[in-house]
């Protein structure tokens, strides 16, 4: 039949386009090589190009011992560490947003935030001077706070997953845990400053420690949440006609929310509480790339990396040697933007 | 192609419809009729594996609850009553969607996919609204969009929950139409709800007649649609009439007070 055969036009699809991938590297690429350029320490631009040559190149370094250090042990290691966190945040925002159909879902959505605040808090109260024990407790409260509200969720909708039900869980365990955790505070105030200045996240720590402590999770979780972009786009119909695809929406949920919840505590672990990274990045990359997750997840890992380096970057030079908390600078700006994207999407559905 | 044997569907130990026993035959129509509530859509999702269901339930000879949820759904396409339309997504990532069951978990569509696609937009006249997004469509366009998401699962049967909800005479007549010609062209087995009773005596070989969960009636068009059996079920005053070219039509009836007093 002449009507039936395909037409290139009418075959096209959303994929993820090249031009967007090597645009997306090269603005992350460029961030990263001014976020090295630009410290604390002024080392000056074209000695830190021509260090980073050297290195590549086998030559000879222009730096000092003491200023290679800076660059290398404590610039460097921050700037990659920034892109790591960002990464994770913006991706598994973009996750949840989709397991969950609901634009406004972000990382801390299901208790991870309140139950890494409650294990950071702890800690600094009870261990102060245990070296590592914080991140290590912010960890585990992260994902002690997503496993309670996940069990709770399935028990109160008699064993099939309800999203609704689960992000009603997700607000009673958050203000439950927080609950314990300002409890705690309030009886012990000579530390609120510390737990305070963790709480509005930063990554004000030092060498590559950090980094060795939570890429074994973070990576690991991003390929799977990039894995799972098509299924996402299949779950965007609903949970019954996912269903009629011979999907299973329960399952697909059950591996989303524990990649993101891992690669959120992990990243939470290292940084503290950095807000807006996951909900603005997700849908500045849906307004410029497309909204097929499997556009939205690869570059979201890319956008969230390129914001939260330049949102360090602000951080730690704005008010120099002063440091502003990361949280403040991502509010800051991600609170403006995130009222500029809901206008445009209110003009282009009106 | 369809059987049901004593099927019992909806809530565990609360069944909203039970003991239906039907057989459809490969290529054939059967339309579920019924007043609110007698749990048509409910049968329907039985069949579709998406509510819990006691008794069997047999496609292409192969009993559903032995199937995975893949292989049930190269078999089975659904669409339901308020299908769920993505925002932002084009109408080709949307019937690319009916493809799921035949890829990998993690693989992306082949070439073979995205053919089998064009054909059905080129066949549900779709094509110059390809690119556009879903919910920019018209309540005409979006039923079309649907049905051509679940013919691009290629399945031998087809569920549809009120195909023409929202849809103005016309648009209906359009849709059953070409729900008809692909049944007769590709001898696809049609199941749906429907709740004008016109529609299903014109366009269904074969109703099903629930009523408080159950079957009242089963048969040709002629012989579930009588004024005796509306009346009872439906609580309705209706005249079941004949067009010029003998079709039948249910035509609702209006008692004034003088009549029904005297």
């Amino acid at each position: 039949m002449a009507t039936a055969t395909a037409t290139p036009r009418a075959s096209r699809r959303s994929v993820l386009s090249p031009v967007v991938l090597v645009v997306a590297l090269l603005v992350l690429l460029l961030t990263v090589l001014v976020s090295v350029c630009l410290g604390a320490a002024d080392l000056g631009w074209t000695r830190v190009l021509h260090e980073i040559w050297a290195q590549l190149t086998g030559g000879t370094s222009p730096l000092t011992d003491n200023e290679a250090a800076i660059l290398w042990q404590l610039r460097v290691p921050r700037i990659v560490l920034a892109g790591v966190v960002g990464a994770a945040l913006a991706c598994a925002g973009a996750a949840y947003q989709g397991v969950f159909r609901n634009p406004l879902a972000d990382p801390y959505l299901l208790g991870a935030a309140a139950g890494a605040g409650l294990g950071a808090t702890m800690v600094t109260v009870f261990l102060a001077t245990l070296p590592g024990a914080v991140p290590g407790a912010a960890f585990v409260g992260a994902l002690v706070g997503v496993g309670l509200t996940w069990l709770l969720g399935r028990s109160a909708s008699a064993g099939s997953s309800n999203t609704a039900v689960l992000l009603l869980a997700g607000v009673a365990v958050t203000a439950f845990l927080t609950a314990i955790q300002t409890f705690v505070q309030q009886l012990n105030t000579d530390t609120i400053k510390q737990v305070y200045s963790w709480m509005l996240g930063g990554l004000n720590t030092t060498g590559w420690q950090d980094l060795r402590v939570a890429l074994p999770y973070i990576a690991p979780a991003l390929v799977v949440l990039c894995l799972c972009g098509r299924l996402l786009d299949v779950l965007a119909v609903g949970d019954e006609e996912a269903a009629s695809l011979g999907v299973r929406p329960d399952r697909v949920r059950l591996v989303v929310v524990l990649a993101a919840s891992l690669a959120t505590a992990a990243a939470v672990s290292v940084s503290g509480l950095i807000g807006f990274v996951g909900i603005v990045v997700p849908h500045v990359v849906r307004l410029l790339a497309g909204t097929s997750y499997r556009i939205v997840l690869p570059v979201t890992i890319l956008g969230g990396a390129t914001f939260m380096i330049i949102a360090d970057q602000i951080a730690r030079t704005a008010f120099a040697p002063a440091e502003l908390p990361l949280g403040v600078i991502t509010a800051f700006t991600g609170a403006p933007f995130f009222v500029f994207v809901l206008y445009t999407q209110r003009r282009r559905f009106a | 192609m369809l059987r049901l044997t004593s099927v019992a569907a909806g809530y565990r130990g609360d069944p909203v419809v039970r003991d239906v026993s039907v057989d459809v035959p490969a290529g054939g129509w059967l339309a579920i009729i019924g007043p609110n509530g007698a749990g048509k859509s409910t049968l329907l999702k039985a069949v579709a594996g998406l509510v819990h269901a006691t008794g069997t339930i047999e496609v292409a000879d192969r009993a559903t609850h032995e199937l995975s949820a893949r292989e049930r759904a190269r078999l089975i396409g659904y669409s339901p009553q308020t299908p769920t339309l993505p925002e932002g997504m084009s109408v080709t990532d949307y019937v690319l969607l009916g493809r799921t069951p035949h890829l990998g978990t993690l693989a992306r569509e082949s070439r073979t996919d995205l053919e089998v696609v064009a054909g059905v937009l080129a066949r549900l006249d779709l094509r110059g609204l390809a690119g556009r997004a879903l919910t920019t469509l018209s309540g005409g366009e979006r039923q079309r969009a649907v049905l051509a998401r679940v013919l691009a699962q290629q399945a031998g049967l087809l569920l549809l929950d009120e195909p023409t909800t929202g849809l103005d005479i016309g648009h209906a007549q359009a849709l059953l139409e070409l729900v008809d010609r692909l049944r007769t062209e590709d001898g696809t087995t049609v199941v749906s709800t429907l709740h004008d009773l016109t529609f299903a005596a014109q366009y269904a070989d074969r109703l099903l007649l629930l009523a408080e969960g159950g079957v009242v009636a089963s048969g040709k068009p002629a012989e579930v649609l009588t004024p005796e059996l509306l009346a009872k079920h439906y609580d309705a005053d209706v005249e079941v009439l004949e067009t010029s070219g003998g079709e039948i039509v249910i035509a609702p009836v209006r008692r004034r007070p003088a009549e029904l007093d005297g």
